[in-house]
Formats: structure tokens, C-alpha cells, sequence
């Protein structure tokens, strides 16, 4: 357990995350066997969703995100989002309906425990730029190393139509605001204006 | 040999890597054990890949006849002209670089007695376990006058993707402006539930770009189909439907759109009440299984008994049946069904090459379609099995099409995720 101490305390690099994580994978699952009736297993359950999020996690699609790599705690506070109809309604939240915390935690492990595969996509490099900078200034604070996998999601690499959509949730009012996010946010675009989304977007789908 | 638990097994294999594809320690015990999988769509290719990432160990051979596969879903979008049938069309390079074997030739005959499959290119190739995903067949004797020469010539089907949907875009595309095009819809159960309707949105979108005042009708052998709602909400707000003006006419069953014959040279239709002439004519005919699961013996009535924690065949040891073909409880004949079993299929097989119980399954189908412009809908369902009836039920409380009256960004939304969905699905089954 001390490994995960590591992760938190010294943001150590995402190779020794990984490594971390994955220590942890055959406690949990033995826990999670000798605490369970039979049914299926997290990995069993995580294959079905790669039909939409590619295989393991890795999602080729623009609109669909990337799960590959996960902070399992985000992966499941997310499921219970959609299962509570606290996220605008997509195809997730009749989907998350079937699973109980369990399952989340034991699909969440299993996502955490993959290599996130990114593929490149078109960006507007002067958008980008003006993104990196909006990110340092409001953004890094929560989504560390430029938003690389961790405790407030991927944001580094993410498929930018699905960035797009999540940002329209939070700024429509559809979808609840993390802490202080609001704030932030509406501080880069009282910056700059119109593009401060864009520049974001740009610059999250600019890190291949 | 000394037995590895699974930590110090992930330690030796050195950590992610060994997690990531293998899921399971694969320890090889002796000869290795081969596979061969009949069909290379979904249900066949998914299991192929997923077998080699579950136990590398294994030897897969693939067995289809035709050199690429072309999917059926996203195939309506050629009749609108949103997309060629080459962005459809895949080669099997991919699941060459999971170390399938993939050998082009058609299957004939399979013995479960000495677990050997034979094909019409005279080779034989023996296996531990074989699978079956040869997908659906038509019954040719069901509309009178219809067979497949015509289909191919000038009635088609086009419920496979590939030289019928050409032609049936090509005699959209140059029938009368003021043309009438009939679309026969199958009786339950047939691959696609919602296939036919999205296929009429697609030539629906077509003509009110093109030949604005065309009619479309479908002849139903149904009195309902499947998101009927969300179907009739996106006709209405897109092409009339409910109006006299509609583009799009459905007869239900009920209404007389049962079709019992076919005259081909004049495009007509015979039915139960009435008789229905068009310029451009689709026959979806009723379905069953693909012919090499009628020759294997593995069908009871039209459709493939199956073990669902497994879906190896009851009627042959060894065999799995998946996909289309397979009788599959509550699940549709839909792609993402055939992903998801098997994904279920494969694990199953790995384990018992191990000498392990197969666990428990879980099942998702998630199917979008795309009715016009910026409207998109979805269904999705949860499945697991109950033991006792061997059966695969929805969990309750879950699932569920789109919701009705949903606002237009979440129309346009599901489309970009329709179009996402179908690069993930092929993803997932062959690269």
C-alpha cells in the first residue's frame, strides 16, 4: 500500500504509476472474489464497453473518450454519475443502470491497468499554444503534468469532440461543476473570450 | 511444473505488459491447442483477436471466403450517398498481426466426431474447439417469384453489404424524379431490427435532397418494430410522415403490408389485401441461420441452440455457434451483440484449455441509427445470464432507447457517436 502513497504524495512519473496500480490489481481482485457471489469478472465486464471505447480502453472514435489508463476513483464516481442521471443523458446513463459499486470499482481497476493508446488527431497549433498557456494559468493546478491521466481525469491526448461535448455539459448547466472548476473557467474566458475553449481543446488534442 | 499464483506470475512476466494482454497466466502444457473459426464477421473475427490477447498460446485459424469484409451496419449510409461501400470494406492484416491464420476459402462440411472442418478448396483443418459465425441465410421459398438471381440482378436484398447496395444505390440514383421506392421489411427474428427503417430514413434523405417528391413505403410482415417511437418522432420533424405529403409510408401487417409473392419484371408486390408496384424494389426476405450451420447439424428450426454461459452448441461438443446464427435469447442479431458474445466465447475456450471452469458472462448491445440529418437514436441493453432457464436477460432497470423528444443537440450528438461506434466496433473486432 505504500506504493499508492507514492502516487499521491510525489506525483511520481506515470510508468511507476502504472506499476503502482497494478500491485494493487490482485489484492483487489482476490478481495473482491472472496467477498462476491460469482458473476463476472472485471474483466469480463470491462470487454463489453470496448465496442464504444475501443479495445481495452483505447477508443479510436472522436466522440467517444479514451478509458485506457483511468484513475479507477474517477472511472467510478463518473459510472455513478450517469447511473444517477447526474450527467447529460448519453447512451451511458441507461447503460451504468445495470451495474452495482462493485462492478464499477472491479471495470475501473481493469482500465487503470491498461496502457492508454492515443492517435493523432488535427489541431490548431496557434489555438494550442494559446491553450497551453490558459491551462497553466487556470487549469494545471487540478489536471497536473498538462493533464495526463490522473485524480481529475485525461484531458492530455483526449479525443477533442468528446472534450467539446464535456465542456457544452458544464458551461450549459447539464453537468455539475467540480470544485472551484467553474471559477477557473470562467476566468480563462473572461481572458480570452470566445477561443478560451477552443485554445483548451486545441491544446489537450495537440499531446499525442 | 511449479504452480504460479497470480502475482508472482505478473512479477515474472514483467508487470503491465502481462496483465494488459493475457488477463489470465497462460501456461502452456504441452501440444498447443488450435482453434478454427469459421466466418470472418464480427462474432468471428472478434473471438479470433480476443482469443490470441487472452492465451497467445492458442493456434487460430480463420476460415472466410471473401478476401475483405464489408459491414452491413453504416451500410444504409451508401443509399443516401454519405459514404462509399469502400469505407466499409476491411482487410484482414489485422487480425494477421494477432497471429491469426486467415485462409480465404468457404467452409462445407464440419465433422465433430474427429473435430476437423473441411472446405470446398479440399483442405482440412482439425481443431480443440471450433467457431461457428457464418451470420444469416435468407429463406429464398418465403416470397414467391424471389430468388437470388434476381436479388443480385434486380431486386436486391442488399442485407449483406457489397454489389446489392451498389445496385440499389445506383436505381435510387436514376429512378424518375417522382419515383416510388418499396422497401419489404422481414418477419422477427432477422439481423438488424432496426435496419430497414434506418434504411428508409437514408433514402429518405437522399430524395429530399435529389427527388423531393419520391415516396418511399415500407411493406411490414410486422405491426411494430423496433425504436418505433424514436423512428416516427425523426420522420415527422424530417420528411412529413404523418402529413399526406409524407416521403416515408409504413403498412403494417396488419395493414396489409404481408407480401406473399413478387412479380420481378414489373416490380410488383402481391399481398394479402392489395398488390404494390415500385420503381426500385428491396426485399429483406425472412431469415435463418447461414447454410454451413444447417450442413454442420447445428440448428434447431431456423436458429443454433446454444450453452449461453458459453455458447458452445448444444447439439455438438466443441463447437461454439455466435453471432447472428446463434439463438441467443433477448439479444438482437445486431454487431455489437456478436462482439460481446464473443468476447465471452473466447474467455470460455481459454479457460477450459486450462482446465478452469468458465465464469460468468456478461453481454451489452448498443446499436445506433441514423435517421437523417443531425438525428441520430440509440438502444442499449445490459444482458447476464440466468443459469436456470439458460436464458440471457436484461438487467432490469437499465437500458433503454433514447430518450423521446430530446433536445437537438442530443440528436446531433448521437449521430458523431453513431459514427464513433462504428470505428470503435471495427477496432475492436479486426485491428
Amino acid at each position: 500500500m505504500n506504493s499508492k502513497k507514492t502516487i499521491n504524495t510525489q506525483g511520481c512519473n506515470r510508468l511507476l504509476s502504472l506499476l503502482a496500480l497494478l500491485a494493487l490489481v490482485p489484492f483487489q481482485l482476490s478481495a473482491e472474489s472472496a467477498r462476491l457471489p460469482a458473476g463476472p469478472s472485471g474483466q469480463a465486464l470491462a470487454f463489453t464497453c470496448a465496442g464504444c471505447h475501443g479495445t481495452d480502453g483505447s477508443s479510436v472514435g472522436p466522440s467517444m473518450p479514451a478509458i485506457a489508463g483511468m484513475d479507477p476513483e474517477v472511472f467510478v464516481d463518473a459510472m455513478k454519475a450517469y447511473r444517477q442521471d447526474e450527467r447529460n443523458p448519453s447512451i451511458m446513463n441507461r447503460i451504468a443502470k445495470a451495474y452495482t459499486d462493485e462492478q464499477f470499482e472491479a471495470m475501473g481497476w481493469f482500465f487503470a491497468s491498461q496502457r492508454l493508446r492515443l492517435f493523432p488527431q488535427p489541431y490548431d497549433p496557434r489555438l494550442a499554444e494559446q491553450g497551453a498557456r490558459l491551462h497553466d494559468d487556470y487549469c494545471e493546478k487540478c489536471h497536473e503534468n498538462g493533464g495526463r491521466p490522473g485524480d481529475a481525469g485525461t484531458l492530455a491526448g483526449q479525443w477533442m469532440p468528446y472534450l467539446h461535448f464535456t465542456m457544452e455539459d458544464f458551461i450549459s448547466g447539464k453537468r455539475k461543476w467540480p470544485r472551484k472548476m467553474q471559477r477557473k473557467v470562467d476566468a480563462a474566458i473572461e481572458e480570452a473570450g470566445g477561443d478560451a475553449i477552443p485554445a483548451l481543446v486545441n491544446y489537450y488534442g495537440s499531446q499525442q | 511444473m511449479t504452480p504460479l499464483n497470480r502475482r508472482t506470475f505478473i512479477q515474472a512476466a514483467g508487470g503491465g505488459a502481462a496483465l494488459a494482454t493475457l488477463g489470465f497466466p497462460s501456461l502452456v502444457l504441452g501440444a498447443a491447442r488450435r482453434v478454427v473459426v469459421v466466418g470472418g464477421g464480427v462474432g468471428g473475427c472478434t473471438a479470433a483477436k480476443y482469443l490470441r490477447k487472452l492465451a497467445p498460446d492458442i493456434a487460430v485459424t480463420l476460415i472466410e471466403s471473401k478476401p475483405a469484409y464489408t459491414s452491413c451496419f453504416m451500410s444504409n449510409e451508401v443509399l443516401s450517398g454519405d459514404r462509399t461501400l469502400q469505407s466499409l470494406t476491411f482487410g484482414y492484416d489485422g487480425l494477421r498481426g494477432y497471429g491469426v491464420e486467415v485462409i480465404e476459402d468457404s467452409v462445407v462440411g464440419i465433422d465433430p466426431e474427429r473435430k476437423r472442418v473441411q472446405t470446398a478448396g479440399g483442405s482440412r483443418f482439425d481443431y480443440d474447439a471450433c467457431i461457428v459465425s457464418p451470420g444469416v441465410g435468407f429463406k429464398w421459398d418465403a416470397i414467391e417469384g424471389y430468388d437470388e438471381q434476381i436479388a443480385n440482378q434486380s431486386i436486391p436484398h442488399a442485407w449483406y453489404a457489397g454489389p446489392q447496395t451498389q445496385l440499389l444505390r445506383n436505381q435510387i440514383e436514376s429512378m424518375p424524379e417522382g419515383g416510388h421506392v418499396i422497401i419489404v421489411a422481414p418477419p422477427n427474428p432477422f439481423k438488424c431490427p432496426p435496419g430497414p427503417y434506418e434504411r428508409a430514413s437514408q433514402i429518405a434523405l437522399y430524395c429530399k435532397h435529389h427527388k423531393p417528391r419520391a415516396k418511399i413505403t415500407i411493406l411490414d410482415a410486422k405491426d411494430a418494430f423496433s425504436k418505433q417511437g424514436l423512428y416516427i418522432e425523426g420522420w415527422t420533424k424530417l420528411y412529413g410522415y404523418g402529413t399526406d405529403d409524407s416521403m416515408i409510408q409504413w403498412v403494417s401487417a396488419a395493414q396489409g403490408g404481408a407480401i406473399e409473392g413478387l412479380d420481378a419484371s414489373t416490380r410488383t408486390l402481391v399481398g394479402l389485401v392489395e398488390d404494390f408496384q415500385g420503381d426500385v424494389v428491396n426485399i429483406i426476405p425472412p431469415q435463418k441461420a447461414n447454410a454451413i450451420a444447417f450442413a454442420a447439424d447445428l440448428v434447431d428450426g431456423d436458429w443454433c441452440p446454444v450453452d449461453k454461459r458459453t455458447f458452445e452448441s448444444t447439439r455438438h461438443q466443441h463447437i461454439y455457434v455466435l453471432g447472428d446464427a446463434s439463438s441467443a435469447s433477448k439479444m438482437p442479431k445486431s454487431a455489437y451483440a456478436a462482439n460481446s458474445q464473443a468476447k465471452v466465447a473466447a474467455a470460455a475456450i481459454a479457460a477450459r484449455f486450462q482446465g478452469k471452469e468458465p465464469g460468468d458472462p456478461t453481454f451489452v448491445n448498443t446499436c445506433y441509427s441514423i435517421v437523417g440529418e443531425d438525428f441520430g437514436i440509440s438502444v442499449a441493453a445490459v444482458y447476464s445470464l440466468d443459469a436456470e432457464t439458460n436464458s440471457i436477460e436484461p438487467i432490469p432497470g437499465s437500458g433503454g432507447v433514447s430518450p423521446a423528444n430530446a433536445s437537438p443537440e442530443i440528436r446531433k450528438r448521437e449521430v458523431s457517436y453513431a459514427h464513433s461506434w462504428f470505428k470503435n466496433v471495427i477496432n475492436d473486432m479486426m485491428k
